[in-house]
């Protein structure tokens, strides 16, 4: 580790460079046990053929960065739907630049990987390692160095500047964090009884009905449901929809938008046996049946309905509901009934929600129990 | 090298240690030694995985657009022609179908993201096996532990921002997630997103946590992650010469800076061949975000896998508070993850706890060396994969055509069953294989071959590893920890062990 004598520079310069690397090493308390010459290079065969190989990768590795650059820049790259000419064309565009983008950059990765293990000395050093604490001598002085700049600072005395000052940065911190936060900070509650998570899409206002339409995914496709639009044992996902609204493509998208609007409307078999819930006898119409759409357990659309079991399933985690036993959840993780909408047929025929729903909609959540009707 | 080339290197090397006077410094970073050994890539390709994530995700930022409002698709991917859809939505499908090369760099990034969190699980997993997280490297672990944390939530901010079908699901969990969090959940949901879900402004702020606040963490614990380990020097396996106060292997110039090069460019090489070929998360196919719609098959990408199969075998426990209600998936959705993490975080202290051994530890071990800790560890990943397994009931269900109920049961006896009887056997194994490693070195190594004793009974011969002495008998090694040459016709004097 330690040299027994600074070495003057004109003994430096007439030093071998094999000399001065271990000099070095001796320095930095590395020692290279062994330096194999290479076995890729260690007759002049070996040598001529590892050579012929890397040079080979890298021609390789040339040949498709070429290929790579090539069909980026002119290869046709706009998309081409099925069926027209130059479909396959635009098919093979992200392949081929990944295929040339491999070879080149792969070729080259493989080329130093061979060069490393053909050509470089098979090096064994060893490194002593400096461990644990430092030496007595620095622990001690920087020990005192810092006691005595905490001993010039005076704080350790002075008390009460000293609180106030720590106090004075803690409140610093504090208004950072009030201001980051505080913006963020959004009352749930502010609406009272028509707070976001009490309400939906289907609250009545003022006489006007809402109607459930066909959730058809283009805000101008305006389709009221009747009840003989459902097949027995089928399933409709329809939302709000009101008459003074027909024009409005932004209000009507912005309904099939809002994430507790959407309901399944449920035509049972004729003759199902159902169980309604206590104080939720007279919610469905006939046959008909309309549940929140959205998840009680953490509000994917609950979406599969399974017509031998009368069982609607969502996808996400799999929680399963039972239609005939009012949502009731029967398996999986979800904890609530579906919430029921309220609905009726009005004087021309057409389905229509008689209120909102009766508890609120979607995932649970700590105030959930003041929701309910 | 050239002479100009030559004189020009010299020249620059003069200007600049006159400047800095670096030239002890160079050297001394130059003759580094580092460890050879095929397992300590895992952590270089992590690395690898990184920088080419912050590359492609520069690209991509240079085209995304983090913004909600709603617009008409125009543009000439048929099938949505006309459709509503984000801007967000609408720049990603612009990138894939109208930017050259722009899918390519998508997939890249995607698959970057797989690779990125998959060499890091196999690199902590080789950390925890070896012991390479003991005194003094307890601060190493722990910044790993978070850079799989923040790497994972990183992630799925990033398939998230994009507002399509199927991570739009993602993100209405992670908002129901938020409510189901007693006392604050409602205030935290409107927090974070600025409303009820899902509002207009999430999109910004999972862009900038994305772009920004994570990637900025990351990036800092990175620099402290290898910093730390080049500075306190990397562990290595036992062998010859390899003592605590040593470092066997070979020079950070030529040796390790050429191969570590090379890794880096293989994974370049890998990531472009998987972006170019196997599509990834093709965001056209699963149409916009829409409340009113859902596929089958919801699989998040596969770091998220675990917390879904949670919340799939979760039951559904919820309870009140009087009034109040503590929603079922907050246990399983959110304080089983960060209890997850908190003690693979602590991992080190508990195993303190465990062994009290206190000692600096330089040389690693074998994992069969600490038959508890291996336990432990095959413990806590079988627990890993049934959640994981249990995050595609649907799919096992329908391969396989079983009720998917069955594999929901199937999943809640066996995270309760296996992870235990995992821990058992390993331990069982793991001593079996020490019983043989000191079986070998006492009685010497089965050669297979028979040889008659003047009694008539046949016995095999076996080579006593370090060789015998004068009269034969054989020389009794002590087990240095590392592997034992089996091999039956290798002379005494080629074993790696130490006497």
């Amino acid at each position: 580790m330690s040299t027994p004598r600074e070495p003057t520079g004109h003994e430096l310069e007439r030093m071998s460079r094999s000399e001065l690397v271990e000099l070095g090493g001796s320095l930095d308390g590395v020692q290279v046990v062994s330096d194999e010459p290479a076995h890729g290079s260690d007759t002049p065969d070996r040598e001529r053929r590892s050579r012929r190989l890397v040079t080979l990768l890298l021609v390789l590795s040339l040949l498709c960065a070429a290929g790579f650059v090539w069909a980026y820049l002119f290869w046709p790259t706009g998309y081409v739907p099925p069926g027209a000419p130059g479909h396959t064309a635009y098919l093979l565009y992200t392949p081929l630049i990944g295929l040339t983008f491999f070879g080149a950059v792969g070729a080259l990765g493989v080329a130093l990987v061979v060069y490393v293990r053909r050509f470089y000395p098979d090096e064994v050093a060893v490194q002593h390692l400096e461990r644990g604490p430092s030496p007595e001598k620095d622990r001690f002085t920087a020990a005192a160095t810092f006691a005595e700049a905490g001993a010039h600072t005076g704080f350790g005395r002075r008390t009460m500047i000293r609180r106030l000052g720590l106090t004075g940065f803690g409140v610093i911190g504090i208004m950072g964090g009030l201001v980051a936060v505080g913006g963020l900070v959004r009352n749930p509650w502010r609406q009272g009884t028509d707070a976001a998570l009490w309400t939906t899409g289907w609250k009545p206002t003022g006489d006007e009905p809402v109607f459930l339409r066909v959730a058809a995914g283009d805000p101008r496709e305006i389709v009221k449901v009747r009840p003989e639009d459902l097949e027995p044992a089928s399933i409709l996902t329809v939302v709000p929809f009101r008459e003074s609204e027909r024009d409005d493509v932004e209000k009507n998208h912005d309904a099939e938008m809002a994430p507790d609007n959407p309901v399944v409307l449920i035509r049972l078999p004729a003759g199902t046996h159902v169980t309604n819930p206590p104080g939720r006898e007279d919610l469905h119409h006939g046959d008909y049946y309309a549940f929140s759409k959205v998840c009680t357990h953490l509000g994917c659309p609950a979406a599969l309905y399974d017509t031998q079991l009368q069982v609607i399933l969502c996808p996400c985690h799999q929680s399963e509901f039972r239609i005939t036993e009012g949502a009731r959840p029967v398996f999986g993780p979800a904890a609530r009934p579906l919430p029921q909408l309220p609905i009726t047929v009005d004087a021309d025929g057409y389905f229509v929600a008689r209120s909102d729903f009766l508890d609120p909609v979607g995932p649970s959540f700590w105030e959930m129990r003041r929701g309910s009707r | 090298m050239g002479l100009v080339a030559r004189a020009l290197t010299r020249g620059a090397a003069d200007a600049v240690d006159r400047r800095y006077s670096v030239a002890s410094a160079a050297r001394r970073q130059a003759s580094h030694v580092f460890p050879k050994h095929h397992s300590f890539f895992w952590g270089e390709i992590a690395l690898y995985s990184f920088v080419v994530l912050v590359l492609s995700g520069t690209y991509l930022a240079l085209y995304f657009v983090p913004d909600t409002t709603e617009v008409v698709y125009t543009g000439p991917y048929a099938p949505l022609q006309g459709l509503f859809v984000s801007r967000a939505y609408d720049s990603a499908l612009s990138l894939s179908f109208e930017v050259r090369a722009g899918l390519f760099v998508r997939q890249l990034h995607h698959w970057a993201a797989l690779l990125f969190v998959a060499a890091m699980i196999l690199h902590m997993a080789r950390n925890f096996f070896t012991g390479a997280f003991r005194r003094p490297r307890e601060l190493t672990w722990l910044g790993g532990v978070a850079l799989l944390a923040i790497g994972i939530f990183e992630g799925y901010l990033g398939y998230s921002m994009l507002d399509d079908l199927l991570s739009g699901l993602g993100v209405r969990i992670f908002s129901g997630l938020l409510l189901s969090v007693p006392v604050v959940g409602t205030w935290l949901h409107w927090l974070v997103f600025g409303g009820e879900f899902f509002g207009d402004i999430w999109i910004s702020r999972f862009f900038i946590a994305h772009v920004l606040v994570l990637p900025g963490l990351l990036v800092a614990l990175i620099a402290v992650h290898v910093g730390l380990v080049w500075y306190q020097k990397h562990t290595q396996f036992p062998g010859p010469g390899a003592r605590e106060d040593t470092v066997v292997g070979e020079r950070a110039l030529p040796g390790f800076a050429s191969r570590t090069v090379a890794n880096g460019v293989c994974v370049l090489a890998v990531l472009g061949l998987l972006a170019g070929v196997f599509q990834i998360n093709p965001v056209f196919l699963w149409g916009p975000y829409t409340p009113t719609q859902v596929s089958t098959y919801i699989q998040p990408d596969f770091y998220a896998g675990f917390l879904i199969g949670g919340l799939r075998l979760w039951p559904r426990w919820e309870f009140h508070l009087g009034d109040h209600t503590v929603a079922a998936p907050f246990w399983v959705g959110l304080v089983l993850p960060l209890l997850m993490f908190a003690l693979l975080a602590l991992y080190p202290w508990l195993e303190r706890l465990r062994t009290g051994d206190h000692a600096p530890h330089q040389v690693l071990q074998r994992p069969r060396d600490d038959a508890t800790r291996t336990g432990i560890g095959a413990m806590g990943l079988v627990f890993w994969g049934i959640l994981f397994a249990s995050g595609a009931t649907d799919v096992l269900a329908s391969t396989f055509d079983v009720p998917f109920e069955y594999l929901v049961w199937a999943g809640r006896i066996g995270l309760l069953v296996l992870p235990p009887l995992a821990f058992v056997v390993v331990r069982g194994v793991c001593r079996g294989l020490q019983r043989s490693d000191r079986d070998a070195l006492e009685h010497g190594v089965h050669t297979g071959v028979l040889q008659e004793g003047p009694d008539g009974v046949y016995v095999e011969l076996r080579r006593p590893p370090g060789g015998a002495d004068r009269a034969g008998r054989p020389v009794p090694l002590r087990y240095g920890g590392s592997r034992i040459d089996r091999r039956p016709d290798t002379g005494a004097d080629q074993t790696e062990e130490q006497r």
